[in-house]
């Protein structure tokens, strides 16, 4: 045999190694239905909010029953982080106060936290129109949306956050 | 060989303030200091047959503990924001009280969103969905049919470090600054492997990890980290992963900060853009001097620790010591360390242990000779893409004082006439 048929023959060896090693297959399919109970993240886009709504009238409840013990009345802090003010405390030579209103980029960021994670002791036991209400209150302590502007899946997305061009990508990003 | 004898004992300086050459550490020069420390007295008294030489010892443990002699080898807590917010805070890692590149699993440190979830291996699942030609679900028993590849990886977390943004130095031993940076072998299956088998989208570029835990912490990852060198780990230093660590399966992100490192990993989806999580925006950003803020800021850039000596440890008398530490880099591998012992004033390379892994910490060691009088200890590491560790006022010019996370400037310990070592700014 010569040795370029035998290099051939290498070649098409290692061309069939690929399909031999993806043989190892152990993971189960699963419908996009069966996942769908899983999937709490939402983007910017806010295509995956869910159904529901609520305003900043009907959040205030839900905030002194569930939120203020740890966040203080009105957001302003507690054993757990403010939520409210801290506007022009990112500037040049201030001790910054980085909030919902002074700091975070999307509104859509503050449904999936407090849906996913808050509050602290219970997460995940709110209702979405509660989670819609109490992110209503929370930007309206911020003094970006009104006290009866109706936050939904189509609404939320679209609230224009203060400091939504504050940030950059890292100069030194490997990728 | 013979100009080799003739330096022993002359202990050669290489930099200020008794930094010696790393040659001493494999001549011996340091035999002549050893003088004080022969003891007179009667060979009885100094060698006593004990107790335990007498009796056979203890019997056979089924899971084996430190001796009850390292009682204090502790991982340090710092009080949570109020006591009934367990699980929100952080224990960190007693680097000074430990040698070589490996942190012991139990001492591994630990920073969790809401407290650690007690998993059941058997009702837990990882499903891989969103941009993928079939949506997956694997459980532990699937995973463990893997071929499986083990790495030694440094986790550091990114707030690791933080209070020296602060204006004033912090007197704080080394667990409360630095012990947010541990070392494990980690074994598991590539990510890559699990995707592959999923069929990625060409439109996606990112996927969202997501952990079990009760905040459900979730961070957006780069597609091309994942395919590179992800791993999703089932065991750590041998043995199944801790439950602080993210039993029963966690996601390394070798170099990259801690927090995308998720525990307790039950999901990833696979999508063309970020989700803007919370902790990839109001947290784990860096705001700089002006008001904008680096996002997605993913490796530990190069750093480097003495480790000993340290706070909390002593120096005893004047003479030989070896200056010992850690360096890593996110980027690659560690190159060269130095040290210094008059505040950066000189350095001397240090020598470094084997193995030398990327993104891995490497011991380093030097030789020093303390006269009995103040000095300040620094090292300055360089990796393998030639970036230095930069000075604290060198760091500060770049970025500010500002941005919490991320702080790998030169960190310098103060040794006082007693012995005592203490964080100062030099
Ligand atoms: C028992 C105390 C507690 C309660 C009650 C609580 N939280 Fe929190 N909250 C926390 C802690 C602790 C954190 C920080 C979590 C972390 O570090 O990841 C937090 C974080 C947050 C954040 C992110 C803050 C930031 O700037 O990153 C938001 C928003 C928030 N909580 C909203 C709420 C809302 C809304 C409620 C009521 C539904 C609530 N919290 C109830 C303790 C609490």
């Amino acid at each position: 045999m010569s040795t370029h048929k035998r290099l051939g023959l290498i070649a098409v060896w290692f061309a069939l190694l690929p399909s031999l090693t993806q043989a190892q297959q152990f993971g189960q399919p699963i419908s996009p239905a069966d996942v769908a109970p899983w999937d709490i993240s939402i983007g910017p886009d806010g295509a995956t909010l869910p159904p529901g709504h609520g305003t900043a009238a009907q959040g205030e409840a839900v905030y002194a029953a569930k939120c203020a013990a740890c966040h203080g009345e009105k957001g302003t802090g507690g054993p757990a982080d403010v939520l409210a003010g801290g506007r022009g405390s990112l500037t040049t030579g201030k001790t910054p106060s980085k909030t919902v209103g002074s700091y975070w980029p999307y509104a859509t960021t503050l449904f999936d936290y407090v849906r996913r994670a808050m509050p602290f002791t219970a997460p995940k036991s709110m209702t979405d129109d509660e989670v819609y209400a109490v992110s209503a209150y929370i930007l309206n302590l911020n003094g970006i949306v009104g006290i009866d502007d109706v936050l939904d899946a189509q609404s939320l997305p679209r609230v224009s956050m203060p400091n939504r061009n504050g940030f950059v990508r890292f100069p030194r990003d490997p990728g | 060989m013979a100009k080799r004898k003739s330096d022993r004992g002359l202990a050669e300086p290489a930099a200020g303030n008794g930094i010696l050459s790393r040659r001493t550490l494999f001549e011996g020069a340091i035999a002549a200091t050893a003088s004080s420390m022969t003891a007179a007295g009667a060979a009885a008294e100094l060698l006593p047959v004990q107790a335990y030489m007498q009796s056979p010892g203890a019997g056979f443990a089924t899971y084996g503990q430190p001796s009850r002699f390292e009682d204090k080898v502790l991982r340090v807590i710092p009080p949570p924001p109020a006591p009934g917010l367990l699980g929100i805070g952080t224990a960190r890692t007693p680097l000074h009280l430990l040698d070589g590149m490996i942190t012991p699993s139990g001492l591994h440190f630990e920073r969790s969103h809401s407290g650690i979830p007690d998993i059941d291996p058997d009702q837990h699942r990882l499903v891989i969905h969103g941009l993928v030609r079939q949506p997956l679900m694997f459980t532990l028993d699937a995973l463990h049919r893997y071929p499986m590849q083990s790495r030694i990886a440094f986790i550091e977390c990114a707030g690791n470090s933080g209070a020296l943004n602060a204006p004033q130095p912090q007197p704080l031993g080394i667990a409360a600054l630095h012990g947010l940076l541990s070392c494990s072998e980690w074994t598991g299956v590539r990510l890559a492997t699990l995707l592959e088998e999923a069929g990625v989208d060409p439109a996606a570029r990112w996927l969202i990890a997501e952990g079990a835990d009760g905040a459900s912490m979730s961070r957006s990852i780069p597609l091309a980290k994942a395919m590179d060198d992800a791993l999703v780990c089932l065991y750590q230093n041998g043995e199944r992963v801790r439950p602080s660590n993210g039993y029963p399966v966690r996601l390394l992100l070798p170099g990259f900060e801690g927090n995308t490192n998720v525990k307790w990993l039950r999901r990833i989806k696979v999508v063309a853009t970020p989700t803007m999580s919370k902790d990839e925006t109001s947290k784990y950003t860096i705001l700089l001097k002006d008001e904008k803020a680096w996002q997605f800021v993913f490796p530990m850039e190069v750093k480097s620790l003495i480790t000993r000596p340290a706070p909390g440890i002593a120096l005893t008398s004047r003479g030989f010591y070896e200056i010992s530490g850690l360096a890593w880099s996110g980027n690659g591998s560690i190159r060269q360390v130095d040290v210094s012992a008059d505040g950066g004033q000189s350095w001397a390379p240090a020598v470094l242990q084997e193995p030398i892994l990327p993104k891995a910490p490497v011991r380093f060691r030097a030789p020093w000779q303390w006269n009995g009088g103040p000095a300040v200890l620094q090292s300055r590491a360089t990796d393998s893409t030639g970036m230095v560790q930069p000075t604290r006022a060198a760091f500060a010019a770049e970025r500010g004082l500002r941005g919490i996370y991320h702080y790998n400037a030169i960190a310098s310990w103060r040794i006082d006439e007693k012995g005592e070592a203490t964080n100062v700014y030099a």
